[in-house]
C-alpha cells in the first residue's frame, strides 16, 4: 500500500483538524413548485459523531441530497438548525469539503491547479502549496496526471482529483453527493477502497449520499434510510462489520435484504406518486 | 486521415478550374475586358500593386523594408491599423459591459431592452452620423469599426457569463472563494469560450466595416484603393484589391483561430 503522506508535515497538520461532530435539529425544507409546495425534508433530527462514516440512503426524491446541501450551506433549511462542532452553519465553507457526482472540476485548470485552488484562496505560500499538492497527487495516485486538463481524464481519475481538491484544505468533514454514481463498477470499487483508506488514515467525519444499498453497506458505520416525500428518517442502522467487508458474507447479505425491503417500500411510494401526478395532469 | 498536401490539392481543384474557365471566356473575347479583365491581367496588376514602386537603390534602400514598400503594403497596414484600433476600442468597451450585464440581473434588466434595439442596426447605418460627428479621416472610420466589434463581443460575453454552470460556483464557494475570486478565477475563465467566439465574429465584422469606412471617409487602405480604381476604370485593380481583402481576412481569421485554440486548449469541443 502506498504511504498516505510522503512527509510528516501534513500528518502533524492533521492533528489540528480533528473530525467534527454534526448536529441536525428539527430541519425542514420546503420548495415552491408550480401549483403548490413540496416538503423535501420534514423535521429531521440527526446526530453524526466525530469521525463517523454515515451513508444517507434512499430513492431519488427522498431529500438526501437536499439534506447534504443544507449541511454544506448551499441551501439553508426552511426551519431548524444545523451545527458543526457547535457552530451554526451559515453558508458554504472549507471546513466541510463537498464532493459532487459531476466532479465539478474547473476544466480550465490542470489537475495540480485544481488541487491548489483552495490553498491559494487560503493565501498559502507557493512552496507550501506545491508541497501539499505533491503529497495529495501521491496519495491519490495522480502524480503522472498533474499537468493534464480534466477533459483528458477518465471519470474515476476526475473524482480522485475532486477528492484531492477538498482534502487539500484538510476539512474535518467530507460531504459526498453520490460521488461514485457515474462510475463503472470496477472503478467504483477501487475509489471506495481509496476512500476507506483515506478515512482510516485521516479520520474525517463523512456523510455520503447514495442510492446503492451495496455501496452503503460496504462503506458506512451507520446507514440512515430516508423516506420519499416528505423526507424523514425511516431507519438508522449501525454496521459493525470489520473492513474490508465481504459482499458474500451472510451478515452482509442479511443487511442487504433488510435494507432492500426498507428502500423498496419508499421506491414504490415514489413510483405511485409519479403515476398519480401523471394521471391528475 | 489524408495527408495535408493531398487535402491542399483537393482544395485547389475548383478554384483552378474556375480560373481556367474565366481565362477562356476572356481569351475568346466573350466579354468586354474593361468590365471583366482576364485572370492574367488581374494577376499582373496585382503583382504591380504588391511590388515596390521604385527600383532598388543600394545606396539608400534597405532590402527588407524595400520589399514591403509597395502600395499594397501601405494600404494593408493602413486598413489593419484601423481594424486593430477600432476593435480595441469596441471590444474594450464591450467586455466590461458584457461582464457586468452577465453577472448582474439588475444591469441586465436595465440595459438589455436598449441593447436589443441597437443591436440590429448595422454599423453602416451610422455612416451619416459618424461623418457629422467626427468629420472625415480616421475618427469616423474607427468609430464605425468599434461599433461593428462592440456588439458581437458584448452579446457573447453576456451569454458566456450567464451560461456558467452553477456547479463551478458551488465548488468554488465550498473551497472558500470570495465573490471577487469567483468572478476572476471561475466566471471569467468559464466564459472565455463564448467571449473568444465573440472576438472572432467581432474581428470579422471590423474587417467588413473597415472596407466600407475607407470607401467614404479616408484616402488610403484597401477599401479606398478599390474605390479609387473604379474612378479610373481599372477593373483589374478592383479585382486584385478584392482578392487582397480575401487573403488578408483569411490570414486574420487563421491567426485568431490559432490564438483561440491555444487559449482554449482545456476546452472539450473546439470549432475551427
Amino acid at each position: 500500500m502506498t504511504p498516505l503522506f510522503v512527509t510528516d508535515a501534513p500528518v502533524n497538520a492533521l492533528k489540528a483538524a480533528l473530525p467534527a461532530h454534526i448536529e441536525v435539529r428539527g430541519v425542514s425544507k420546503m420548495f415552491r413548485v408550480p401549483g403548490g409546495e413540496v416538503v423535501a425534508l420534514k423535521d429531521i433530527n440527526l446526530s453524526v459523531g466525530a469521525g463517523e462514516f454515515v451513508c444517507l440512503l434512499g430513492p431519488s426524491g427522498c431529500g438526501k441530497s437536499t439534506l447534504l446541501n443544507a449541511i454544506a450551506g448551499f441551501a439553508p433549511p426552511t426551519a431548524g438548525t444545523i451545527t458543526v462542532d457547535g457552530r451554526a452553519v451559515k453558508g458554504p465553507g472549507p471546513d466541510r469539503g463537498m464532493v459532487f457526482q459531476e466532479y465539478a472540476l474547473f476544466p480550465w485548470m490542470t489537475v495540480a491547479q485544481n488541487i491548489a485552488f483552495g490553498l491559494e484562496i487560503k493565501g498559502q505560500g507557493r512552496a507550501q502549496i506545491n508541497q501539499r499538492v505533491a503529497e495529495l497527487l501521491e496519495t491519490l495516485k495522480l502524480t503522472d496526471f498533474r499537468d493534464r486538463f480534466p477533459k483528458d481524464l477518465s471519470g474515476g481519475m476526475r473524482q480522485r482529483v475532486a477528492i484531492a481538491r477538498v482534502l487539500a484544505l484538510d476539512p474535518p468533514v467530507l460531504l459526498m453527493d453520490e460521488p461514485f454514481g457515474a462510475l463503472d463498477s470496477l472503478t467504483r470499487r477501487s475509489l471506495q477502497d481509496e476512500l476507506l483508506r483515506i478515512w482510516a488514515a485521516l479520520g474525517k467525519t463523512i456523510i455520503f449520499v447514495t442510492h446503492s444499498i451495496e455501496e452503503s453497506i460496504y462503506l458506512a458505520d451507520r446507514i440512515v434510510v430516508m423516506t420519499y416525500r416528505p423526507g424523514t428518517i425511516k431507519a438508522d442502522i449501525q454496521v459493525s462489520m470489520a473492513h474490508p467487508r465481504d459482499g458474500a458474507a451472510p451478515e452482509f447479505n442479511a443487511l442487504k435484504k433488510q435494507l432492500s425491503g426498507l428502500v423498496m417500500e419508499e421506491q414504490s411510494r415514489h413510483e405511485q406518486a409519479e403515476l398519480k401526478a401523471l394521471t391528475t395532469d | 486521415m489524408k495527408r495535408n498536401w493531398v487535402r491542399a490539392i483537393e482544395g485547389l481543384i475548383v478554384p483552378i478550374a474556375l480560373l481556367l474557365f474565366w481565362q477562356a471566356v476572356c481569351s475568346l473575347g466573350f466579354v468586354d475586358p474593361r468590365k471583366l479583365p482576364s485572370p492574367i491581367a488581374v494577376g499582373l496588376r496585382w503583382a504591380a500593386y504588391i511590388a515596390p514602386e521604385a527600383p532598388f537603390d543600394a545606396a539608400k534602400d534597405f532590402a527588407p523594408t524595400w520589399i514591403f514598400s509597395g502600395e499594397f503594403f501601405r494600404d494593408a497596414m493602413g486598413s489593419l491599423w484601423r481594424v486593430i484600433a477600432g476593435f480595441v476600442v469596441g471590444a474594450g468597451l464591450a467586455l466590461p459591459f458584457g461582464l457586468a450585464m452577465g453577472a448582474s440581473d439588475t444591469m441586465y434588466r436595465y440595459l438589455n431592452p436598449l441593447l436589443q434595439v441597437l443591436r440590429p442596426i448595422p454599423p453602416i447605418a451610422y455612416i451619416p452620423l459618424s461623418i457629422l460627428w467626427f468629420g472625415l479621416g480616421n475618427p469616423p472610420a474607427i468609430f464605425l469599426i468599434a461599433l461593428g466589434a462592440f456588439f458581437p463581443v458584448l452579446i457573447n460575453t453576456i451569454a458566456g457569463v450567464r451560461a456558467v454552470d452553477s456547479i463551478y460556483l458551488r465548488a468554488a464557494r465550498n473551497l472558500g472563494a470570495s465573490q471577487m475570486t469567483i468572478f476572476r478565477r471561475v466566471i471569467l475563465p468559464a466564459a472565455t469560450p463564448y467571449i473568444l467566439s465573440g472576438v472572432r465574429i467581432g474581428i470579422g465584422t471590423a474587417f467588413i466595416v473597415v472596407i466600407v469606412a475607407e470607401m467614404i471617409a479616408v484616402n488610403n487602405g484597401l477599401g479606398f484603393r478599390i474605390l479609387e480604381a473604379r474612378e479610373y476604370f481599372w477593373s483589374d485593380k478592383i479585382i486584385a484589391g478584392m482578392f487582397s481583402i480575401g487573403f488578408i481576412g483569411l490570414a486574420i481569421d487563421t491567426l485568431v483561430n490559432r490564438l483561440n485554440a491555444h487559449l482554449l486548449r482545456w476546452h472539450r469541443g473546439l470549432d475551427s
